[in-house]
């Protein structure tokens, strides 16, 4: 490393890095030094109030006072849940900051006692070290704006980068490989970086994780091209498909993959995939397909619409329940029929908390009129009930459920409005 | 009929430090950012900070609303936000898109963000990219040790398993260095350090790194631990796959316990409620049973029922009918599938078997295969091999459903990797001479029924034993790790003999209930205890979802 007098004097005298005094306070050394003897006597300091552990958890449900909960009340409350501002905890002014250090390997103090080891570990330590020690310290202060991440610029030979890369290997921190890979990603052409990267597993490992993670799906798969790692390149490119959610862009993705160097039984696989999508798609549009299937395994009437309105029941496809009972006799007339009975229908519908309008459909379905009033009066399905009575020209139990609909409603009036229908011959 | 506690047991230090520790630090960094402000969790983080900081305390520090990082758009009013999130790239995203949706609207806000337990710089270069650096202010809360239990501390870093095991990326290992970094500080220095497996050589070696940086006073401090050994999962994946009989790792695998509490449905309260249910040492039902082969507990329950019916505090548990009626119907269930086990014969190939998996679970899994490959947990079997009485025991052990359909397949790797002669040589198998009696368990083997000593915790009490690895040259050879022990004698002579019996277990990777169970009767037998740090509570199906590549 040559660095000129001037450039030291400049580098020293920079504001960005506290310089090293004589004067014991500002020693970040014996500040830790201070925050350590502090640390032993930690226990007067803290509360003592342990014994949350067993009231935060309610035994009868819901975690009252848990993060999930106020999480939950927060997604659903419409208004804000405004608690009395509480009056603030007067600050400690102990300050924590020192408890066990910094998280980055290098820090500043490490720096400042002249270890004399070679080369590129100095460097490395002032370049990296952005001291996040001051996210803890008041003390040291943060200059805004000031923050220096990784000044690795000057390692610009490329004997000087590949001296950085071992160090921060030999440092063993995936964090700082990392950190140096990012570096040389941007500052090597990607041939020259592949070359290097080539013999160094530790550090080459450390960047297919990284394009991975970060999405830079071009590089990644330049990278195994070029370290001819063929099953990966497909396996990576593979991966992809589970990015994409339109079943069609799906497919046509899945297309491209057939022909890639699996190894022989993936590639059977992969082409096992494909067709399956493109059935899947076929499938999915159309509901007539599960037709094909019951008259291709021979499945029973009823099991199968059993099964396909809980399956729609469940997915809410009400217009695809609507269908399914749906048959045109040969003048082209149609009529709804079930062969389980409505009945059926409308409890396994009800059972999918399908909502009133789709139950009030299905009840009024039902033939026999006993069993459609207990159902229609049981799932609150007013209309229908209000027609029944109508029908069988009852007014006393018309007038018995009047009492059940709400006040002022649409179905009171409707009640009203029969009940003083002069046209209506009522038996009771 | 629970383990007693022995009378001489050595104390446990107290652990309910580091939560105070991690509170106070994180009031602090809140404060940081003074005025209301609403605070966005990362879902993996939200069980821990539970157990830290609960919403009351959040709301003194000016936390308003709280919300979940998802994919849903936020909507939030508030002038200063603040996230609380691991160094994830995609969480950087997230925010960069809250952001310049923000400043697209000509909205500006103050935005902190608190990366836990620390900031990555893949992490600030993409926060760079979006544009947003300059408009957040960045912090760390150095949160990394949570106890679950009075011995037992978790980093909650399930990912560690797969970041680390199946792609190479070390970016942990800084984590745990400063963990066990923390752990010295407050309990004074290790006098014997032993380990085994590249990650934990690595681990050792940069945390030794940073306390020589250090040059702390806590060096001269008095040992309150005197052992500490570190592992890698890597080399015992027989015992995080196989599926757990003693109670808690039972319901771990049931259930799936988080941060130390279980979330019971309306299927097993059998009512419209659900419960949660903290599983813990304090729990005294609890932690008689959690230690027992499961083919007791039933037994016990009933007898305990009898004698503490009226006087049982509702408060503490599931009300013990409830947990009669579960025990009773999941654990019949259990046994019998246990017992059709060891009747069925299933030779089948690694292609058939691939196929027949890809074909339930969806395509996809073909990447979980390659996966699987890559981390060494699967192996196509060679030609000719045949499987040995002893390697079918062990692979029947594995039930879990998915990971019970490649048991054939497992089947190779338990002799690819040498099982075989390992487990001769450690005599993992114990001969069984009559009926082994679970409810007076003789040996590590009862947390599978007898049928197996889980092989890191043989290890763990080997190298104990002999304070060294030595004679243990050929099991290392076979194992294909490396190994390393370290003892300072200055350190040592500072230990009293309390804390000479006190051994810190580091599962790099995670470590299962049945672990646990094994080492605490160990500890026990030997009048040694044993305190747990796992990277993260795992098991069976948490390894294979490690693997999967399935996207949520």
């Amino acid at each position: 490393m040559n660095r000129t007098k001037g450039d030291e004097e400049e580098y020293w005298n920079s504001s960005k890095f506290k310089a090293f005094t004589f004067d014991d306070e500002d020693d970040e050394l014996s500040q830790l030094k201070e925050s350590k003897r502090a640390v032993n006597s930690l226990r007067d300091f803290v509360d003592d109030d342990d014994d949350d552990d067993l009231e935060r958890v309610s035994w009868t449900g819901e975690p009252v006072g848990s993060i999930s909960w106020s999480i939950k009340e927060t997604a659903g409350s419409s208004g804000s849940t405004h608690e009395g501002r509480e009056q603030l905890k007067s600050r400690n002014s102990f300050s924590y900051a020192q408890l066990p250090k910094p998280t980055s390997t290098y820090s500043l103090s490490s720096f400042f006692k002249g270890r004399t080891r070679p080369g590129s570990f100095q460097s490395l330590s002032d370049a990296l070290s952005d001291t996040p020690a001051k996210s803890y310290a008041p003390e040291l202060g943060r200059p805004k704006g000031e923050y220096r991440v990784c000044s690795l610029e000057r390692f610009r030979s490329l004997q000087d980068k590949l001296q950085l890369l071992e160090e921060a290997v030999s440092m063993h921190d995936g964090n700082v490989i990392t950190a140096v890979l990012i570096f040389l990603k941007r500052t090597l052409s990607k041939e020259i970086l592949f070359r290097e990267l080539e013999v160094r597993q530790v550090a080459l490992r450390h960047l297919i994780h990284f394009l991975k993670e970060i999405g830079d799906q071009k590089l990644l798969l330049d990278l195994f091209r070029f370290l001819d790692r063929t099953e990966e390149l497909a396996l990576s490119h593979y991966r992809e498909h589970l990015n994409i959610q339109d079943p069609e862009k799906r497919k046509e993705f899945l297309k491209t993959c057939i022909g890639l160097p699996f190894s022989a039984e993936d590639c059977a696989h992969i082409q096992d995939h494909y067709t399956l999508l493109e059935r899947q798609i076929i499938i999915e549009g159309t509901f007539s397909s599960p037709v094909n299937l019951k008259k291709t395994f021979k499945i029973p009437d009823k099991q199968y619409v059993l099964t396909a309105l809980a399956a729609r029941a469940k997915l809410r496809a009400w217009q695809d329940i609507d269908a399914l009972f749906t048959t045109k006799n040969w003048l082209g007339y149609t009529k709804k029929r079930a062969p389980i009975g409505f009945h059926r229908v409308v409890e396994i519908l009800h059972k999918n908390s399908a909502p009133v309008q789709i139950l009030q459909e299905y009840v009024n379905l039902v033939e026999d009129v006993d069993t459609k009033l207990n159902l229609a009066t049981k799932f609150k399905c007013h209309d229908v009930v209000i027609d029944t009575c109508r029908d069988l020209k009852d007014r006393q139990q018309l007038l018995a459920y009047r009492s059940k609909v709400d006040k002022g409603s649409a179905e009171e009036e409707k009640i009203d409005t029969l009940l003083s229908s002069s046209q209506i011959r009522w038996k009771n | 009929m629970a383990f007693p506690h022995r009378l001489d047991a050595p104390e446990l230090p107290d652990f309910s430090m580091l939560k105070r520790l991690a509170r106070d630090q994180l009031i602090y960094l809140l404060e940081q950012l003074p005025g209301r402000k609403d605070l966005f969790i990362e879902a993996d983080l939200m069980s821990p900070l539970d157990r830290i900081a609960n919403v009351s305390i959040l709301k003194q520090h000016e936390v308003d609303k709280l919300y979940k990082v998802e994919n849903k758009p936020a909507l939030s009013s508030s002038e200063q936000l603040c996230f609380l999130v691991r160094p994830r790239i995609k969480n950087m995203r997230y925010i960069a898109n809250l952001v310049n949706a923000d400043k697209t609207a000509g909205r500006t806000r103050k935005y902190k963000v608190i990366f836990s337990p620390q900031k990555f710089y893949a992490c600030e270069m993409v926060l760079e990219e979006e544009g947003i650096y300059g408009d957040v202010s960045c912090d760390e809360w150095a949160f990394s040790l949570l106890p679950l239990d009075v011995d037992l501390l978790s980093m909650e870093l399930p990912e560690f398993f797969r970041d680390y095991f199946l792609e190479g990326d070390q970016r942990w290992i800084n984590t745990v260095a400063q963990a066990l970094h923390l752990l010295s500080t407050l309990y004074g220095p290790f006098p014997n350090c032993y380990g085994i497996g590249r990650c934990a050589k690595m681990s050792y070696e940069l945390w030794k790194k940073l306390e020589d940086e250090e040059d702390s006073e806590s060096k001269g401090r008095r040992p309150e631990i005197g052992h500490i050994f570190l592992l890698d999962r890597d080399m015992d994946f027989v015992t995080a796959l196989c599926s757990q009989v003693v109670y808690e790792g039972l319901v771990d695998d049931t259930f799936r316990i988080k941060c130390g509490s279980v979330d019971f449905g309306p299927e097993v309260t059998s009512s419209d409620k659900s419960l949660k249910v903290l599983l813990n040492a304090e729990d005294k039902v609890f932690s008689e049973i959690r230690n027992e082969h499961f083919s007791n507990v039933f037994g016990f329950l009933s007898q305990k029922a009898r004698n503490l019916q009226a006087q049982y505090d509702r408060r503490r548990g599931m009300d013990i009918k409830q947990m009669k009626n579960f025990v009773s119907q999941e654990l019949k269930g259990l046994k019998q599938e246990h017992r059709l086990l060891s009747l069925r014969l299933i030779p089948k190939d690694y292609r058939s078997l691939k196929t027949q998996y890809l074909q339930s679970y969806g395509p996809e899994h073909l990447l979980t295969f390659s996966n699987l490959r890559r981390a060494g947990l699967l192996t196509e079997q060679a030609p000719g091999d045949t499987l040995t009485a002893m390697e079918s025991k062990v692979s029947k052990l594995v039930t879990d459903k998915a990971a019970g359909k490649i048991t054939d397949a497992f089947s190779s790797l338990a002799k690819r990797s040498n099982f075989r002669a390992i487990s001769k040589k450690l005599n993992l198998i114990p001969r069984v001479d009559g009926e082994y009696d679970l409810k007076v368990p003789r040996d590590m083997a009862y947390v599978f029924s007898g049928a197996y000593v889980p092989l890191s915790c043989r290890i763990i009490e080997q190298v104990l034993e002999r304070r060294s690895w030595q004679g243990l040259d050929e099991v290392v050879r076979l194992l294909n790790c490396i190994e390393f022990a370290f003892t300072d004698i200055t350190k040592e002579d500072k230990a009293s003999s309390e804390s000479l019996r006190l051994i810190l277990v580091v599962f790099l990777g995670g470590c299962t209930f049945s672990e646990i169970s094994a080492l605490r009767f160990l500890g026990r037998e030997k009048g040694y205890r044993f305190i747990f740090l796992t990277t993260a509570i795992t098991n069976s199906a948490r390894l294979m979802e490690a693997m999967s590549e399935v996207k949520a």
